[in-house]
């Protein structure tokens, strides 16, 4: 694709690129973190240290940390609801309405989260 | 992405849409006024449908994660495909494991 083609297609070629690009590193977050998930609770064996462990997460940096994690699964989420019906559905039509949707969906979760997470 | 893992990565992603809505809304039920060990153990400890629902999202997440780490050390690093799809098995391998033990930690009264 040179840069004419680039130039004059829709915007939505824009959106798509940033749409994958936050697919990719919202699921490269959650692989990461999921050792740490397991292992987190797999403290529970040992009902003090779990406790402990719980304890800790009432840190607002962990907070934080969290709801960082909660938007990225919304988002990753989200996005794949995309993925799926751009490639199962035929609406590629609707490419755009489904990246909006995506977000909206992802920032309704975060803010459902750090709501709940703050009160 | 060869077309076995693109079946694999399309069928677990379906799989967990029920799960991650489920997941979703069990954190932000769970959160509010704040976490504590007793509730989180209080509801899965002896649930046998607690188990079976988080064996069934680990083992779903596990080859989903694994597949989608290999396709980043696939296109994002020098990796040769050999070598991205067995530290991709290995990553698959060990979230299982502990993925697994941590639902027995969880459950088991």
């Amino acid at each position: 694709m040179n840069y004419s083609t680039l130039r004059n297609s829709p915007s939505r070629w824009h959106w798509g690129l940033v749409a994958a690009v936050v697919h990719r590193l919202s699921g490269l977050l959650i692989a990461v973190f999921l050792p740490f998930h397991f292992l987190s609770l797999g403290l529970a064996f040992e009902s003090e240290a779990f406790s402990d462990f719980i304890a800790w997460t009432s840190n607002p940096l962990v907070k934080i940390s969290e709801f960082f994690l909660v938007a990225a699964l919304a988002v990753h989420f989200a996005g794949g609801l995309r993925i799926l019906a751009l490639e199962f559905l035929q609406f590629s039509k609707a490419q755009s309405f489904f990246i909006s949707l995506s977000f909206a969906v992802s920032i309704v979760v975060g803010l459902l989260f750090l709501l709940s997470v703050f009160s | 992405m060869n077309i076995r893992s693109y079946l694999v990565q399309r069928i677990s992603a379906i799989v967990m849409v029920p799960f991650v809505v489920t997941h979703l809304i069990v954190i932000i039920l769970a959160v509010q006024n704040g976490l504590s060990a007793e509730e989180i153990l209080g509801r899965t400890r002896g649930s046998f449908g607690w188990a079976v629902f988080y064996g069934v999202f680990v083992l779903a997440v596990s080859a989903h994660a694994a597949i989608g780490v290999e396709t980043v050390l696939t296109e994002w690093t020098t990796l040769r495909q050999r070598s991205a799809t067995l530290v991709a098995h290995i990553f698959g391998f060990l979230l299982i494991i502990i993925g697994l033990r941590a639902i027995f930690a969880v459950i088991s009264p």
